[in-house]
């Protein structure tokens, strides 16, 4: 067998193994001409983008980027590119953690309810979003596992998933307090109730770590396997952030009361009175996640919600990411939250680091995404004009290299303005537990 | 901004309610650019207010401030802002029992309910809108219920209600199709079919009860009867029926209700309108349409943000509405509903007047606001920009001649 014919061969048998859907060219591709927005650096005037394999090959001014001999040119004056948008909190394919049977239920994965097809899951790609935590809702103080997703075209939650090295897939722990878990027994009734249910379950995993060191492996002496107590373990040890939902002030301290007992990393959730404890959460070093609405109030504590938190958080030395919480903000207008944090006071550098870089961290992802690197994934966007403006479209959506949106084509123009078949026949569900009939 | 700073703010904004406007019997505005929506955009022009009214408007020149006017500057003026179908006032920012009063659900049809006897002037939403532009709110009782009550068109300006209302029974409000399946013991009506069916029976109680009014002998005319007396307007025409409605099939149960009883009808949401656009222009009936950014779940599955820009196209008049929201946000805007009008196809003006004299003219009251004109009610809009972009800010209202200052949104 000739060499030639070998590799030929080899070729066919790897377009065989091609998982759907097709990977990135290992061709590198070339975006010339932008005004580039890297969010790490200054924007740059006539930038170039150079892509290869998933990854992003060299980023810079169009004096100082060699285009690779052979690379694919598209040309891209006039339009922007940055980053793809990361959004830290989200509600897209409708799944569902806890079943409100307890307020504790640390051993549900959301991943496990989540309908890819959604046409949600297309939205957020008409949106420019490339990474989301998807979470269980609010309505228990521990309702289950976050997942983190790539916004890949694909058929089933595998195809979606973010792993490290070792295989781990990526997620985080979903808390709550304030009066969304707030509700009949078996779940608590006041907030003091509340926290003391959450420091009991938090003992209780640091017991079973206790028994799990003294049995030393032994089998005999090995406690049950505990799928809710091993979360929480994964907590205790940094592996796994808690994403805490939480809205007034003194429900955000107490999450910083029970952060500093027991050491555990968070990320606070829409923060509607971050305002008023900028400091206090400052100096916890606690990042915050926060949601812009185009009006404040819906229930009590989320009544002095105000656009100004997320400068008065910037101005703290706070990181400060933006979320969704699709479908309570719609994940093709996500660019708004930022647009919204700059009209009342935050730089416009940090609101376009809210809705990347910063939510990678806030997702301890900021290896891989949120921010035009060599080496990171390729995964940004083409606008039309400037990010914070209404009359700006995304043009085009891309993952790991691979184009996951255009606009100029019907179908996906479809799920960027909606129309006849663009939508879902179910409820939407919002808030914590129930759908819009239990807020009637 | 430091966090004294802030809170020094936050202080002044929480005295703002009590001094939140400055009477003044005389004002000029003068805008870089003013939109009246009466003609092209004044570059450089100027507005004089007089009692509560428009005095003149111009371009410098054309006008002249005398010198004893307060002179208000801006980059662009707006006629204030109008929000053609809401439920600011009775559906309260807290979402709790104690300030919910758009929904009363203990019967199914209840035309005799008044948006006027629930309607809050401060509920802190008012102010919100307020602050956004908007001056005038066509507000009541809300979707949900086969027919839920009466709407009303006021201002958003003093506490007062007597003194801000353009009309206290604008509308009767109805729903058909799934959101009117809503009554709380779980009664009829239990499918779209069965709603038709008995509204069309209300509707013919009424006409009899009419006719039996006209009677001549006074001892063999009926009680008065406040509930079919509102349908009985429907029917004479002084009142449309608001039919909030969604799907296609729905829309055309209404329209065929419509012809059945020749009442005059405004669509209200209408998310399937693109699929059913002959019909409704034929009809000759206004769209309120659905806020552009409304969730697309359920009956409203179908809604896009380019609907706005087909009607138009289609010669259909409409306006653009903040719609009601059960959970958050607590209210739409009309301002950045409008705004992603005009990022889906509609041109900038086109969209401003969607919330201004397109809407003021589907409520019957353009002959006192909805553009910037001599002798209309001295109702202004002013921001710092486009008002349209997401940056740009809302630095205050006239309302009536009154300046409303407060927080700058």
């Amino acid at each position: 067998m000739t060499r030639a014919w070998q590799l030929s061969l080899a070729g066919l048998l790897m377009i065989a193994v091609l998982p759907f859907p097709a990977p990135a060219q290992d061709n590198p591709l070339a975006f010339t001409g932008a005004k580039i927005i890297p969010v790490v650096g200054d924007p740059i005037e006539n930038g170039v983008l150079v892509l290869q394999a998933g990854k992003i090959l060299a980023v810079g001014s169009a004096g100082s980027v060699t285009v690779p001999t052979g690379a694919t040119i598209q040309d891209a004056r006039g339009k922007v590119i940055m980053p793809g948008l990361v959004d830290s909190h989200s509600h897209i394919g409708g799944g569902s953690g806890g079943d409100s049977s307890s307020p504790i239920q640390p051993e549900v994965k959301v991943l496990d309810a989540i309908d890819v097809r959604d046409s949600t899951f297309q939205k957020a790609r008409a949106g420019g979003i490339t990474t989301m935590n998807v979470m269980p809702g609010s309505g228990h103080l521990i309702s289950g596992q976050t997942v983190y997703l790539k916004n890949r075209r694909g058929n089933k939650i595998e195809d979606l998933l973010i792993t490290n090295r070792n295989g781990v897939i990526a997620g985080g722990l979903k808390m709550a307090n304030g009066t969304n878990p707030r509700r009949d027994p078996p779940f608590p009734g006041t907030r003091g109730k509340s926290a003391a249910l959450v420091r009991e379950e938090f003992v209780k995993a640091l017991d079973y770590r206790a028994k799990l060191a003294r049995a030393k492996g032994d089998p005999e002496k090995l406690p049950a396997r505990d799928l809710g107590l091993e979360m929480i373990l994964e907590v205790l040890d940094g592996k796994r952030i808690v994403q805490h939902h939480t809205h007034r002030h003194d429900d955000i301290l107490t999450v910083l009361r029970l952060q500093k007992e027991f050491g555990f990393k968070v990320v606070l959730h829409h923060v509607s009175d971050g305002w008023k404890v900028a400091e206090e959460i400052a100096a916890a070093g606690v990042p915050c996640s926060v949601i812009l609405i185009d009006s404040p109030g819906g229930k009590l504590e989320a009544r002095d919600a105000d656009w100004r938190t997320p400068a008065v958080l910037e101005n703290a030395g706070v990181v400060v990411g933006f979320h969704t919480d699709d479908p309570i903000t719609d994940s093709r207008l996500f660019l708004r939250s930022a647009a919204y944090a700059v009209r009342a006071g935050m730089s416009r550098a940090g609101a376009l680091k809210g809705l990347t870089l910063a939510n990678a961290v806030i997702l301890d992802l900021q290896d891989r995404v949120g921010s035009l690197e060599p080496g990171k994934d390729a995964d940004f966007i083409l606008l039309s004009g400037d990010p914070l403006s209404v009359y700006g479209h995304v043009l085009e959506t891309w993952v790991e290299g691979t184009k996951v949106f255009d606009r100029s084509d019907p179908k996906d123009h479809l799920m960027a303005v909606g129309g006849f078949g663009a939508g879902e026949p179910r409820k939407a569900h919002l808030c914590c537990f129930g759908t819009e009939e239990d807020f009637r | 901004m430091s966090r004294s700073a802030f809170f020094r703010r936050s202080f002044l904004a929480a005295l703002i309610p009590a001094l939140a406007f400055a009477a003044s019997a005389q004002i000029a505005v003068e805008g870089k650019k003013v939109f009246t929506l009466a003609g092209p955009p004044l570059a450089d022009g100027i507005v004089l207010l007089h009692d509560g009214k428009i005095e003149a408007v111009g371009r410098r020149g054309e006008v002249v401030v005398p010198a004893d006017y307060q002179v208000i500057r801006a980059e662009v003026v707006t006629p204030g802002l109008i929000d053609a179908h809401s439920v600011v006032g009775l559906s309260g920012i807290l979402n709790q029992a104690q300030d919910q009063e758009q929904l009363e659900r203990s019967a199914p049809m209840q035309p005799e309910l008044r948006a006027i006897d629930g309607y809050n002037a401060i509920d802190p939403l008012v102010e919100w809108v307020r602050q956004l532009g908007v001056t005038t709110l066509h507000t009541g009782h809300a979707p949900g219920a086969l027919v839920s009550g009466q709407t009303m068109i006021i201002k958003t300006g003093d506490r007062t209600i007597s003194t801000n209302v353009l009309n206290p029974a604008a509308m009767v409000a109805c729903t058909l199709g799934r959101g009117s399946l809503e009554t709380k013991e779980k009664k009829s009506p239990g499918t779209s079919a069965k709603a038709v069916a008995m509204l069309r029976a209300e509707l013919i109680k009424a006409r009899e009860y009419s006719e039996k009014l006209n009677r001549k002998e006074e001892d063999k005319r009926p009680a008065r009867d406040l509930h079919l007396e509102v349908l009985a307007r429907v029917l004479d025409q002084s009142m449309p029926l608001l039919v909030t409605v969604h799907r296609h099939q729905d829309i055309l149960a209404a329209l065929r209700v419509a012809k059945e009883f020749q009442i005059k009808l405004v669509l209200d949401g209408v998310s399937d309108a693109p699929l059913v656009l002959d019909e409704i222009k034929a009809s000759g009936f206004p769209v309120l349409l659905h806020p552009t950014m409304a969730r697309s779940y359920e009956e409203a599955e179908n809604l896009s943000m380019e609907t706005a820009a087909k009607l138009r196209k289609a010669g259909i008049p409409f306006a653009l509405q903040s719609g009601y929201e059960t959970y958050v946000p607590k209210t739409r805007v009309v301002l950045f509903e409008a705004a992603l009008a005009a990022a889906n196809g509609l041109t900038p003006e086109e969209a401003l007047a969607t919330i201004t004299i397109d809407a003021a003219r589907i409520l019957g009251i353009s002959d006192r606001v909805g553009s910037i004109q001599k002798g209309k009610d001295a109702d202004l809009a002013l921001f710092d920009g486009d008002p349209f972009e997401y940056t740009t800010h809302c630095t205050g209202v006239v309302i009536s001649g009154k300046e409303w200052t407060g927080a700058v949104r």
